[in-house]
């Protein structure tokens, strides 16, 4: 037999391959890979489970990734993604960009590269969130520590890579890892309740202004406050134009009734959501893959319409063919929500219609809470991933 | 950290300190691409320890030096990634904007 010959050939091929990959990199793989008798492609079954995850009735099936390189070494085909193929088939599409979220497809990449960016996205992109509450006064009846917890919460724009890690300080609390807020709302006597939102929150550039000690009468010196500011944040170019505040100006804190008063300071500093979900960059950053729906058969006249109204969210739709006969066609993949609605009732269904996923093409979405573009925020993504790397690499040396 | 043997480096256990899933399975993904690699994988041994354990047993290079490689194939990756990523977006941006200019 010809072909068993040509399989056996080829392992041989792999191993020689990769005995003198070590001396000379590339060009011998080159050539044995152009070699006839390497067949290039995988047959288009295995082809199919290896790009594909099937959805079917009861379960999915080939949900996995096939990384291994050598995966299909006893059929000659290569399945390692060196750097030039990865660089040919990488691609990005944006679909929607807005102020404040991105939505855009990646292709041929794989999903440990594309969960890791998922969740760096998630729990390693740094923002500034309020840390420390100082609070003068309270008498308002939401408790010290709810509001607390609630100014934390709230976005906060300002870029994050003109701050430092307080950590990187010490304990010193300067104008370049501390932003101070100062709020005071009063509600006085007679007057009707009133509502404190996150526009209260007034921003003091020079620092902290509440003496961090017993101001002893008749002292002329001013008294140290919580932080050392050595220059006025506003007199930075970054930020003179651009004032820092609350991203939204709306965020409900509190309600007071006649009579009560909130007077408190605030600093905000650098973290990252794996500390603490309110240095979280994004409201939400998630993928999905790609779905695919193919008819197997034709589905024609009633079976067509029948098919149409199956799916709740338009995925089929119906051309006039010759004579007044109908046929169904895929218009619009994109928006199967994969209910498999379609395939249900019956064998004869699961064999007209076959939905399938493509497991390298990932639609993302990116929705940010505001202290950077969401564009941003995916570069800054890849730059972490980037840095692990470099550390790694350097304690490896 | 390393553990593994001097006499043969082929096999290693790599232990990293502040990594989880993230980098770990990103990097067990590019090792699996190296002809060279025999068997790579990861663990966490403890949910509440901020420690990853990769393995990696190659056919006779040393362990130390292929999963070098397999971090700088990583990094150039995502380096293509942010390239092609802040060209589409830029590409995107100025589409808009030539769309807006056709509608006024």
């Amino acid at each position: 037999m010809s072909s068993s010959e040509d399989e056996s050939m080829s392992e041989v091929d792999e191993q020689e391959e990769q005995e003198k990959k070590t001396k000379s990199e590339g060009s011998v793989l080159d050539y044995i890979m152009s070699l006839e008798s390497v067949p290039s492609k995988l047959p288009p079954h295995l082809d199919l489970m290896r790009t594909r995850v099937f959805c079917n009735n009861d379960a999915p099936d080939h949900t996995e990734t096939i990384q291994y390189s050598g995966a299909y070494a006893a059929l000659g085909v290569d399945n390692s993604i060196r750097l030039d193929k990865f660089c040919r088939n990488f691609k990005v599409q944006v679909n929607r960009l807005t102020e404040d979220d991105i939505e855009f497809d990646m292709m041929g990449i794989d999903p440990a590269l594309a969960n890791a960016f998922r969740r760096i996205l998630i729990a390693e992109v740094p923002t500034m969130a309020i840390e420390r509450v100082y609070i003068a006064n309270n008498t308002s009846v939401i408790q010290d520590e709810v509001l607390s917890h609630r100014l934390g919460l709230i976005p906060i724009k300002a870029d994050p890579r003109l701050f430092e890690y307080p950590e990187n300080a010490g304990n010193d609390k300067n104008e370049k890892n501390t932003i101070v807020f100062k709020l005071h709302v009063q509600c006085e006597k007679g007057h009707p309740r009133i509502t404190v939102k996150s526009n209260e929150l007034k921003w003091l550039p020079d620092g902290s202004e509440l003496p961090a000690e017993d101001v002893k009468p008749n002292s002329g010196s001013k008294p140290r406050t919580f932080t050392s500011f050595s220059c006025s944040q506003d007199s930075l170019p970054e930020f003179s134009t651009n004032p820092i505040a609350p991203k939204n100006l709306d965020i409900i804190l509190a309600k007071l009734g006649p009579g009560q008063e909130i007077e408190l300071e605030t600093h905000a500093v650098k973290g990252i959501g794996k500390t603490h979900a309110k240095w979280s960059p994004v409201a939400t950053a998630w993928y999905r893959m790609l779905p695919e729906v193919v008819l197997l058969k034709e589905v024609k006249d009633e079976l067509a319409e029948e098919l149409k109204n199956k799916c709740p969210v338009g995925v089929f739709d119906i051309e006039d063919i010759e004579k007044g006969r109908r046929r169904a066609t895929v218009a619009n993949p994109r928006a199967c929500t994969l209910c498999r609605e379609c395939i249900r009732g019956g064998k004869e269904w699961e064999d007209r219609v076959s939905l399938r996923r493509v497991k390298d093409h990932f639609i993302f979405n990116v929705e940010s809470t505001g202290s950077l573009p969401p564009e941003v925020l995916f570069t800054e993504a890849v730059k972490i991933l980037e840095e692990k790397c470099e550390r790694v690499i350097t304690e490896l040396s | 950290m390393e553990l593994g043997s001097y006499s043969d480096q082929s096999k290693s256990t790599f232990s990293l300190a502040d990594e989880d899933h993230t980098l770990a399975n990103a990097v067990r993904f590019t090792l699996n691409q190296d002809p060279r690699v025999t068997f790579c994988g990861y663990s966490i041994p403890h949910p509440s320890d901020n420690r990853v354990n990769i393995r990696v047993q190659t056919t006779g290079d040393p362990a130390r030096e292929v999963l070098k490689d397999a971090c700088q194939d990583l990094m150039l990756m995502c380096q293509h990634v942010r390239s092609t990523f802040d060209k589409s977006v830029n590409d995107f941006k100025m589409s808009k904007t030539v769309k807006d200019m056709d509608i006024k």
